[in-house]
Order: structure tokens, then sequence, then C-alpha cells
């Protein structure tokens, strides 16, 4: 922990200095991040409240099939990982290495999206549309805009890839990485809940 | 130095600061393959429990919560690194999270989602 005296702290005026002490950037996202809070708890609390009110059609309860969701689940979990280890080599310098776990979990988001694309499609051949009950809207819309989140965090991370292949994302801006890391392990959180709430709890 | 001490030096500090603390208190890569093996052996127990059959409604309710909150504070606290960054942060997040519930909870219950 000595190294902590040797840098020399930015002041005002400087580069880098901020009036929070805390990377503008970074803060940036973690305000984006406490607000997606809301929108995706009224998202969980709207699925809540009309979960078991199908008046014709099967409710997406009817249809869950939790061996196959489990296993998205913890493909999306694995690519937390893969992402924090992504965000360790850079800070490390190593980016060859960093490439390749920003690959892999673009890769493995690739692979959640794949599996509700699939869940999405037996769940329409079993009767189940967007507009078949409130049931189903409310639940092809909370598990819709999650997987949005998740595509939208494929295309920061292969983003982050390209520019790392130009040689445009050195060490020194590897909190470009980790602010894509803190949105895409939020994706993470926000599926933990959703797995518990939407498909475990009866 | 403990991780009190650390916060408390990322508070005062500013953005360069920061990053040369990450690289010496961050866990290794070692650790963070470790916190995923966690997370995938409670998502094994939260289905596990789902299959188990006669067990009380409350009871299993509860019980995926509490492992749901595990992992929700495992993944915030280690890999969005919430433990070792500045408080700002985890009050900023906390507060979009105590406000979600909290709106969420008094509107389910003004519809009586939790008598029914």
């Amino acid at each position: 922990m000595t190294d902590v005296a040797v840098h020399h702290d930015p002041q005002p005026g400087e580069h880098g200095w901020t009036q929070t002490g805390v990377s503008n950037e970074k803060l940036g996202m973690w305000v984006f991040l406490g607000s997606e809070c809301l929108l995706f708890g009224g998202l969980i609390s709207t699925y809540m409240l009309y979960k078991n009110t199908a008046l014709e059609g099967p409710r997406p309860a009817d249809l869950y099939d939790i061996p196959f969701t489990s296993v998205s689940s913890f493909v999306l979990l694995m690519s937390s990982m893969t992402m924090v280890l992504a965000l360790s080599a850079i800070q490390r310098g190593d980016h060859q290495r960093c490439r390749v776990w920003l690959v892999t979990t673009a890769l493995l988001g690739a692979t959640f999206i794949s599996g509700q694309v699939y869940e999405f499609t037996g769940f329409v051949k079993h009767g189940m549309g967007y507009t078949t009950n409130t049931a189903g809207s409310a639940f092809y819309t909370l598990t819709g805009f999650h997987g949005v989140h998740v595509s939208l965090g494929i295309v920061m991370l292969m983003s982050l890839f390209m520019m790392s292949l130009r040689g445009r994302l050195s060490q020194e801006r590897s909190e470009v990485v980790e602010i894509v890391g803190l949105y895409w392990h939020f994706v993470d959180v926000v599926w933990i809940l959703i797995f518990t709430v939407v498909y475990l709890i009866p | 130095m403990s991780a009190v001490e650390h916060t408390e030096r990322h508070d005062e500090g500013a953005g360069h600061t920061e990053h040369a603390e990450h690289e010496h208190t961050h866990p290794s890569d070692f650790q963070y393959v470790m916190i995923a093996v966690f997370l995938a052996v409670v998502t094994g127990a939260e289905v596990g429990l789902y299959y188990i059959e006669g067990l009380d409604f409350l009871v299993l309710s509860t019980v995926l919560i509490v492992l749901m909150v595990v992992k929700f504070v495992t993944v915030a606290g280690f890999f969005m690194h919430l433990r070792f960054d500045s408080k700002l942060f985890r009050r900023i997040f906390i507060t979009g999270i105590v406000l979600a519930t909290f709106v969420y909870l008094v509107l389910l219950s003004s519809f009586h989602v939790f008598i029914h």
C-alpha cells in the first residue's frame, strides 16, 4: 500500500480533478444504474400484479422450463465473472487476455439471448402471445426489456473489443472497461432478481 | 490497510489515486473465480429448493429471497467493486434500490397483492 502515497492527487484545474473526488464518468454510470432500479422495479411489480390474471390462454408460470432457465441464469452469472476478469487483465496491461475475456463475455451474453428467443418461441407455440393475456404481456415486457439491456451490453463489449484491436484501449483507459462492466454486472443482478421472483417463487 | 481505512482514503482521493489503489485491493483472478463458483452453488441450491415437494410456500419464498439477496450482494460487492470503491457509489445505488423497493411495495400493497 505504500505506493498510494507516491501517486499525486490531481489538484483543481489539473487533468483528472473532480469536485467529488471520484471519476465523473463512473459517477454518471452509478446514477444511471440507480435510476434503472426504478425501471426494473416497476416492471417486476407489474408482473407480480398481473401474473395470476390470465382470463384466457396459458399463464407464463404454466409454461416455464426451470432446468432450461437455470442453465441460462448460470451462463449469465459466468459472464459476470469473465467481465471482471477482462477488467483485471487490462488493469495489468494484458491486452491479449482482456480481448479474450471481452469476447467470451459477449458470447455468453449472446448465448443467454439465444436462450431467451428459444423460450419466447416455445411460449408462442404453446398459445401465449404478447397480447394473449395480461400475465403474458407483463412477462414479455419484463424479460424483453432485460433482453434488450443484455443486447446493448453485447454491443458495448464488441465496441471495447474493436477499440482494443485498434490500440485505442490503453491500460490508462481501463476505466472504460470498468464502466461497461458495471452496466453488465447490473444486468446480471437484475436477472438474479427476475430468476427468483418470476421463475422460482410459485 | 483495513477495508475501512481504504474506503476513507478513497473518499478523500481523486480519480488517479483510485486506479492505483484498485490494483492492490481488488480480489485476485483466482478469488473472482471462487466467487463465481460460490454464485453457481447458490443458484444450484435455489433450483434444488424449487423441486422439493411439500415445502411450505412461506418457507420456500423466504429462503429463496434470502439466497437471492446473498447473490445480489455478492455480485454488487465483489464484481461491481462496491465493497472497495467510494462510499458515494454505494450510497447512490442503495438509494435507488431502497426507493424502488419502498415505492413498489406500497404500490403492490395498495392492490392487495400480498393479501391474496
